[in-house]
């Protein structure tokens, strides 16, 4: 297997959903290529990264403020 | 209208998180929110309840903020498949591996400032497919059928977002200690 076929199939080995025989092989792939083996963990850590960090988080009190205005507008209709 | 407050309160941080990624403004994010809300309870009657009221909601907030996005842009065409024919992200080019634990490199703002700078470079049909599928957990058909896209589509847009975004955060959380020749060497 090439890096680009490993490549290709990179979100079967991040979602676990490469079948058996597919999965064997990239692991085969990962044990001789460190760089695919790198590039594996780093787009790993870069999910976990931005699913444990809120970017755009709602403060309380604009949160407050938005109920109470779509609560406003849904009565109105 | 109290069962409605409820799913309100439910899921109003995700619309509000959906509606930034593609607006990149915050008051027109606000604004995108209680526009969703209120359509959806406008619509309440055409929900089919085969779907999940999360995704049926957020197809309205996505097709919200876009209209949101061509107002900005004085009535110019914005749709999800705008800029995803770029070739970069089908090859890693930074190769070196990342600090052991690149959080602690940054404090939290600094962090979240990060973040938001490397995803609001990749084209919006990258954005909102890496958010629906890697932050906000829905499977790849729930995603597909929420920005009526097709499922190789939306697989295809994943893919090219994890590498771009693995890419640019690399500048920030590559170890310190290797030299570049010795990250690079290699490639099959």
């Amino acid at each position: 297997m090439t890096c680009t076929e490993f490549l290709a199939q990179l979100d079967e080995m991040l979602d676990q959903d490469a079948a058996i025989p597919l999965r064997a092989d990239l692991e085969e792939h990962l044990r001789c290529c460190e760089h695919c083996e790198i590039t594996l963990s780093t787009t790993r850590k870069t999910i976990q990264i931005y699913r444990s960090h809120e970017i755009y988080e709602l403060p309380e009190d604009l949160r407050e403020r938005l109920h109470k205005a779509i609560l406003a507008k849904c009565r109105k209709c | 209208m109290a069962a409605y407050e409820k799913l309100v309160k439910q899921y109003d941080r995700q619309v509000f998180r959906i509606a930034n990624h593609i607006v990149q403004n915050r008051e027109d994010a606000e604004d995108v929110v209680q526009d969703a809300f209120l359509k959806a309870y406008q619509k309440l009657n055409q929900f089919q309840g085969n779907s999940k009221f999360y995704t049926w909601l957020v197809r309205i907030a996505v097709n919200e903020s876009l209209m949101r996005l061509r107002k900005r842009r004085t009535g110019k065409m914005v749709s999800i498949d705008e800029d995803v024919e770029t070739e970069e992200g089908s090859m890693p080019r930074d190769l070196a591996d990342w600090s052991p634990d690149p959080e602690a490199l940054y404090g939290q703002s600094e962090m979240a400032d990060i973040l938001r700078r490397t995803i609001q470079g990749l084209p919006p049909g990258f954005r909102v497919v890496f958010v629906l599928r890697d932050v906000d957990g829905l499977s790849t058909e729930e995603t597909a059928e929420t920005l009526g896209l097709s499922i190789p589509a939306v697989k295809s847009r994943l893919l090219r977002a994890r590498l771009q975004l693995r890419e640019r955060l690399s500048r920030y959380f590559k170890r310190r200690d290797l030299k570049p020749a010795q990250a690079q060497d290699g490639v099959k």
